[in-house]
């Protein structure tokens, strides 16, 4: 499904990631760890397609075709979701709204009609209740004044509408209380099949207990430095990094 | 002959040709030596700092339409507000148009400022009324000088009227260039409701110039809500000036939607005569190319316990030029006051400039005032966002100045109205989708 190649980008001339290999297949969980200002949600962007970011080296392939060119709503109309690990507020347009108009703007780019307004609110309906959102949560400006958990679990409802092929979810467990991150892992759960693909950013082994990860790589300094199975997500939550950072730079 | 010597000596036909009776002739004659003497107004004054009227007045206007140019209702019926019920004013090249109109006398006056300065039964309202809010500066005294048609609106006490008002100027390019001079008088009495939809529409490329006055009285508990709508080619400008005397507990608002025309100014002048009210400036302009508009508010509160509430949005794109000057005086005697001002810009393009200027003049100590203005571009990361949703760049970029005006258009009290206007900024944003945020 994903398929990145020796992928270099840099912002304002200043390097960020530096060669960068990863493949993601169909039906599988990949988790991303690494310490603070490695580069994840760098790559995350990148991936997603943020202009600001310059991709200077190497390749990103979306079931087999170059990305390269395709701006953030192209991606986004090819399956690519990036659940942002500082959502955006933006006063005057509800959720509601929001996601109704992105729901069309993707339908539109496959050459359907709207999506019926009495579909479009069952749905509504099914999706917040999977993730227990409050109705009245979803007639509120988009992300304004919500509080840390609220825009995570409004990210992953956002998701659970779009129904991505590739998802991106950025730490998207920091914020939540523990009652949250069961109901948000349960919904990830739930949106999981055997022809979509889970990318997590995470700095913790809490979240990898409820969605269990193929493999785990850890990111430092904008490189792919180990990878493993889950098992190294634990013995990073017991040792940190310094014995990765003393293996690179040894 | 420049425009000026040409409304001079224009004047003095259109005088002798009118009723020398008339009620209102020695304030006409007042007016025109005001304007004689002052002239059209230029940069060298603080108020016309950032709007230059030259490119505008070289042109060489017919100030009296010779020709009477009939339109079918089916070509104009767009420029209404058509799908509800409403009476309506229009005026085509400044002449009435009685088969585009639905005017009353039933309850309530609404009808033609011709028939109010001529008829003896209207003489005491105009007496009372006419001229009596509007300034003397050169414009308006243009104005008075020949004023003579336009909308008489007059709602008797404890009336609520049921249906909106359109007041409707299309000028039909018949004439190579066209000034207008239409003057309103709008007064509401005791209790009374009513809601005005004015709107100035040029029906070809032809420069028209329309200086516009509009005096409007609020007596006790009156609720007047007036929605302007400037949506004009790109060569008609428009200077309209409209002043709002306000008595105790009335509720005023003036909206005013600039989305078109070359050069529109805005002098809208807000006076609280009473204690208890409130006045609402509100307004979005959308423009690009070398649009420019201008808007210049006064809020003068003069006793205790009132309140005035400003919120201006400008989107500029291209070389569109804005302004917005907010003047809000407090005398010493309106203690409690609170007034409120914002103007906030979002500039989509290098070459647009906005000047935002509030004017505070605070004589009383215990008032509530606040002013803000922001200058802005888009935010990056909400479009990104937005992107990464799927919303394509041109829809993304619309939403946001959507979410931006919303809350000014959230408080247009009339539902047809407001789908008309949201339809306006979509085509203005060059958009097709249906927000209803
Ligand atoms: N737009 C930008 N301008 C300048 N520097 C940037 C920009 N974006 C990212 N960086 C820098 O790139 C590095 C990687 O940042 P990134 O946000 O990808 O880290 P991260 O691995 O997600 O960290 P964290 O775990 O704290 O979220 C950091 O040093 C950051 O300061
Ligand atoms: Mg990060």
């Amino acid at each position: 499904m994903l398929k990145i190649n020796n992928l270099h980008a840099s912002v304002e001339d200043k390097s960020i990631l530096k060669g960068i290999n990863l493949e993601v297949k169909a039906g599988e969980v990949h988790a991303i760890m690494g310490p603070n200002g490695s580069g994840k949600s760098t790559l995350a962007s990148v991936i997603a397609g943020k202009e600001e970011y310059e991709v200077t080296d190497g390749n990103i392939l979306l079931n087999g075709e170059d990305i390269e060119d395709l701006a953030a709503e192209e991606r986004a109309h090819k399956g690519v979701f990036l659940s942002f690990q500082y959502p955006v507020e933006i006063p005057g347009v509800s959720v509601t709204n929001f996601i109704k108009t992105a729901i069309n703007a993707n339908r539109k780019a496959k050459g359907l009609e709207d999506m019926p307004a009495k579909d479009m609110l069952k749905m509504i309906r099914e999706k917040s209740e999977l993730l227990e959102i409050d109705r009245k949560f979803l007639s509120r400006s988009l992300n304004q004044g919500f509080s840390g958990g609220e825009k995570k679990r409004n990210e992953i409802f956002q998701m659970a509408m779009l129904e991505p092929k590739l998802a991106i979810l950025d730490e998207t467990d920091s914020g939540l209380d523990i009652d949250a991150l069961r109901i948000v892992a349960n919904g990830v759960n739930k949106l999981k099949s055997e022809d979509n693909a889970v990318i997590l950013i995470t700095h913790y082994q809490r979240l990898l207990d409820y969605i269990k990860p193929d493999f785990v790589h850890v990111l430092y300094n904008g490189k792919i430095v180990k990878s493993g199975t889950a098992a190294l997500a634990h013995e990073l939550e017991e040792k940190g990094y310094d014995w990765i950072k003393e293996e690179v730079n040894a | 002959m420049d425009l000026k010597e040409k409304l001079v000596s224009s004047f003095l036909a259109f005088e002798n040709h009118a009723d020398l009776d008339s009620p209102i002739h020695d304030i006409r004659t007042e007016a025109i030596k005001t304007f004689e003497t002052e002239g059209f107004p230029s940069k060298k004054e603080e108020a016309w700092k950032y709007t230059s009227l030259n490119s505008i007045l070289k042109h060489d206007y017919s100030v009296f339409p010779k020709q009477e140019n009939a339109i079918e209702y089916s070509d104009v019926k767009k420029y209404f507000i058509h799908d509800i019920d409403t009476y309506n004013i229009v005026f085509i090249d400044g002449k009435f148009a009685s088969h585009l109109s639905q005017t009353t006398h039933d309850g309530l006056d609404v009808c033609l400022m011709s028939a109010a300065l001529s008829k003896p039964k209207y003489r005491l309202i105009i007496e009372n009324y006419f001229n009596k809010v509007a300034t003397k500066d050169s414009l308006t005294s243009l104005n008075t000088a020949f004023a003579q048609e336009g909308a008489y609106i007059h709602i008797p006490k404890n009336t609520l009227v049921n249906k909106p008002i359109q007041i409707i100027h299309f000028s039909t390019g018949s004439e190579v260039a066209l000034m207008q001079q239409p003057r309103n008088l709008i007064v509401v009495d005791e209790n009374s409701h009513v809601q005005i939809i004015e709107r100035h529409q040029s029906l070809t490329d032809n420069p028209v110039l329309t200086n516009s006055v509009t005096e409007i009285f609020g007596n006790k508990r009156a609720i007047v809500d007036y929605y302007k709508i400037q949506n004009d080619n790109v060569n008609a400008s428009l200077i309209d000036s409209t002043f709002v005397n306000q008595k105790r507990e009335s509720h005023i608002s003036v909206h005013t939607f600039s989305f078109g025309g070359k050069l529109t100014r805005n002098n809208l002048n807000f006076y609280q005569n009473g204690e208890h009210m409130d006045s609402t400036l509100n307004g979005i302009t959308i423009i690009g190319d070398k649009q420019h508009v201008d808007h210049n508010t006064l809020v003068h509160h003069i006793e205790p316990n009132c309140e005035s509430h400003q919120d201006y949005k400008g989107i500029f794109n291209d070389s569109a030029t804005g302004v917005f000057n907010g003047k809000v005086v407090v005398n010493k005697e309106a203690q409690k006051t609170n007034a409120f001002q914002s103007n906030n810009n979002i500039l989509l393009s290098d070459k647009a400039t906005i000047n935002s200027k509030p004017q505070l003049e605070i004589f009383a100590d215990d008032v509530k005032c606040s002013h803000g203005c922001t200058i802005g571009q888009l935010d990056d990361s909400a479009m990104f966002y937005l992107r990464s949703r799927g919303i394509p760049e041109k829809e993304a970029k619309a939403l946001l100045m959507y979410a931006f005006a919303n809350n000014v258009l959230e408080t247009v009290k009339i539902p047809e109205l407001k789908k008309r206007i949201n339809k306006l900024i979509a085509t203005k944003l060059g958009v097709n989708i249906g927000f209803d945020l």
